[in-house]
């Protein structure tokens, strides 16, 4: 058992401590979302005057948090697929032939990678005071599990879609036709209260659409845009952990 | 007197859908020796190995490791190997020392030990000094030996080196065989490798010789040399068919006429048999070559082929299939 966390612990480390090294990527997870929020959400904000209806600053606070939900989601993902990187290049056999078991292994990759996926996402809150949007430290400290808990769901899904990939050309794909769907159709980055039916049930399965919209009620502070109950978006957040999870571990253990 | 066995594999077989790459192998591991695989690329040298180390699954035999089972204690079997592997297997991106400290964790070292562990690996394939750089800034050869290191820290009882020295310059080569034999003089440790260079191959107590997923011979290299134990002599002649009959007729040996229009045959003492020869011989020589026998004679005269020529479309052929394979 103590050697089953030893493993935990140093596949969780290496994770936080490739992260922190990586200058490059921490630049480039603060810029893009900067970029999305600054640009793309002021921008849409001000249309709305122009369209009549008011409500640009509003438009402002409720894409806030749906960008904090965009940025854990990729990294979150990317750190998963990271698995297929090291397979590559070789050093996955180096863990998968240690006396760590799959569990193990799998438990540390995903902490590890929510851990980088969660502290992305919360830098993104040193935005809240340029886009002049307040946010309580009650929402901030509540948003800590939340987003946690929304990154390991990302990671176990990346980890399962991982365990059988053999190849980076095959993750691009993964990215145009999982990530970037889940993304558009979670209500990151509108509104899905008044969206089409159809698009109302594609988010319905859409696991993340549960992560964003609890996320949101945090960050808010009120369930004025909530989509689902908070129970729910708890209870399939996490069961998305579990079952994912059991899943990416049953793969690994598939041997030839 | 009995010796320890370490290793035991009776009739092991691994068929990749129609390719059979270990056909029923049997042959024991002795404890405290270095035991070699020798053969071609696509022999089934890699297969074997993965077997006993538990990464990948037989089809039938057993093997047991330490007196463990591959099949049901896999992780016991892995608490007590080392491996390094023909590709690199290091996270390029950490330094050497974290690259160490992870496998220490991995492997449950005691934490008080793991320092002085990391440095004594380091310091013994002289890379202490560089125990703070990102192993991106590595030579091809580092790598390799601080593959090596990493192999040791958790104090294996068996070392498998799958073609340790692939892909390096000579020299490099001979520091990582020099590591080997100073690693197995020093160190309560049983060392399993595979090579598909003959000269490596003879620091080995003893040599399995493979060739498509079956051992075709296995002995200490001297007496595997001695299975000849002949020079053999190559000749190139105006009339190579002429030469051979007339070495039938006047000394009775069975020469081979080669590839390369040369005449191969053995002889007992060649450097009696050369004056001889050319003062009796009437046909034109235009060259004669005389040497040691080696392993690589051995590998010829049991299979019928050299060792070498066809390494580079078998190796191919058995990559491909494994990726293929990998991708389902």
């Amino acid at each position: 058992m103590k050697k089953e966390l030893f493993g935990i612990y140093i596949i969780w480390y290496r994770e936080i401590k490739k992260f922190f090294r990586d200058r490059p990527r921490i630049i480039g997870s603060i810029a893009q979302p900067a970029i999305f929020l600054l640009v793309l959400g002021s921008g849409l904000a001000s249309s709305f005057q122009i369209f009549g209806g008011g409500g640009g600053k509003e438009f402002l606070s409720f894409m806030f948090p749906g960008i904090i939900a965009m940025t854990v989601l990729f990294t979150a993902f990317f750190s998963a697929m990271s698995i297929v990187w090291d397979r590559e290049f070789g050093f996955l056999k180096e863990v998968l032939i240690s006396p760590v078991s799959r569990t193990s292994i799998v438990i540390g990759k995903n902490l590890g990678g929510s851990t980088v996926a969660m502290i992305q996402g919360l830098i993104i809150l040193i935005f809240a005071p340029i886009i002049k949007i307040q946010i309580s430290w009650m929402s901030v400290l509540k948003l800590i599990p939340v987003t946690f808990l929304v990154a390991m769901s990302i990671s176990s899904i990346g980890i399962a879609l991982a365990a059988r990939l053999r190849s980076m050309q095959a993750f691009q794909v993964l990215t145009n036709f999982i990530l970037m769907p889940m993304f558009f159709l979670s209500g990151a980055l509108f509104p899905l209260l008044n969206a089409p039916e159809w698009m109302k049930y594609i988010a319905m399965a859409n696991p993340l659409s549960y992560g964003v919209d609890m996320m949101r009620t945090v960050v808010i502070g009120s369930t004025a845009l909530q989509m689902y109950p908070v129970y729910l978006d708890i209870a399939v957040t996490a069961g998305v952990v579990v079952v994912m999870s059991i899943l990416g571990i049953a793969l690994f253990n598939r041997e030839d | 007197m009995e010796e320890k066995l370490i290793i035991e594999v009776k009739n092991l077989v691994k068929k990749f859908k129609n390719i059979t790459a270990v056909n029923d192998i049997s042959f024991t591991v002795k404890k405290n020796e270095i035991f070699g695989f020798l053969g071609p690329n696509g022999a089934g040298k890699t297969t074997t190995i993965n077997i006993i180390c538990t990464l990948l699954k037989l089809n039938s035999g057993s093997v047991t490791l330490c007196g463990y089972d591959v099949a049901t204690e896999k992780n016991r079997i892995r608490n007590c190997i080392g491996l390094v592997f023909q590709d690199p297997t290091l996270d390029d991106r950490l330094t050497a020392l974290e690259n160490l400290n992870f496998h220490a964790l991995l492997y449950n070292v005691p934490h008080r030990q793991i320092k002085e562990r990391i440095d004594s690996v380091l310091e013994m394939v002289d890379l202490l000094k560089r125990k703070n750089d990102l192993v991106r800034t590595f030579s091809g050869g580092m790598k390799r030996r601080l593959e090596i290191a990493r192999g040791l820290i958790h104090y294996p009882k068996v070392l498998f080196l799958d073609e340790p020295t692939i892909g390096l310059d000579p020299q490099t080569r001979n520091k990582i065989w020099e590591y080997i034999v100073k690693l197995k003089k020093t160190n309560d440790i049983t060392i399993f490798l595979t090579t598909h260079y003959m000269e490596e191959s003879e620091i080995c107590d003893r040599i399995a010789i493979m060739d498509e997923g079956k051992i075709i011979a296995m002995d200490t290299p001297d007496t595997l040399k001695n299975m000849i134990g002949l020079d053999i002599i190559t000749i190139i002649s105006d009339d190579n068919k002429k030469l051979k009959d007339y070495l039938k007729e006047k000394f009775s040996i069975d020469a081979e006429l080669t590839k390369n229009n040369e005449v191969r045959f053995e002889v007992k003492d060649s450097a009696k048999f050369i004056p001889y020869f050319i003062r009796h011989c009437h046909i034109n020589i235009l060259s004669i070559n005389a040497r040691k026998s080696t392993l690589n004679d051995v590998f010829l005269s049991l299979t019928g082929k050299e060792i070498r020529e066809e390494s580079a479309n078998k190796k191919d052929a058995m990559r491909m299939h494994m990726r293929a394979r990998a991708r389902r």
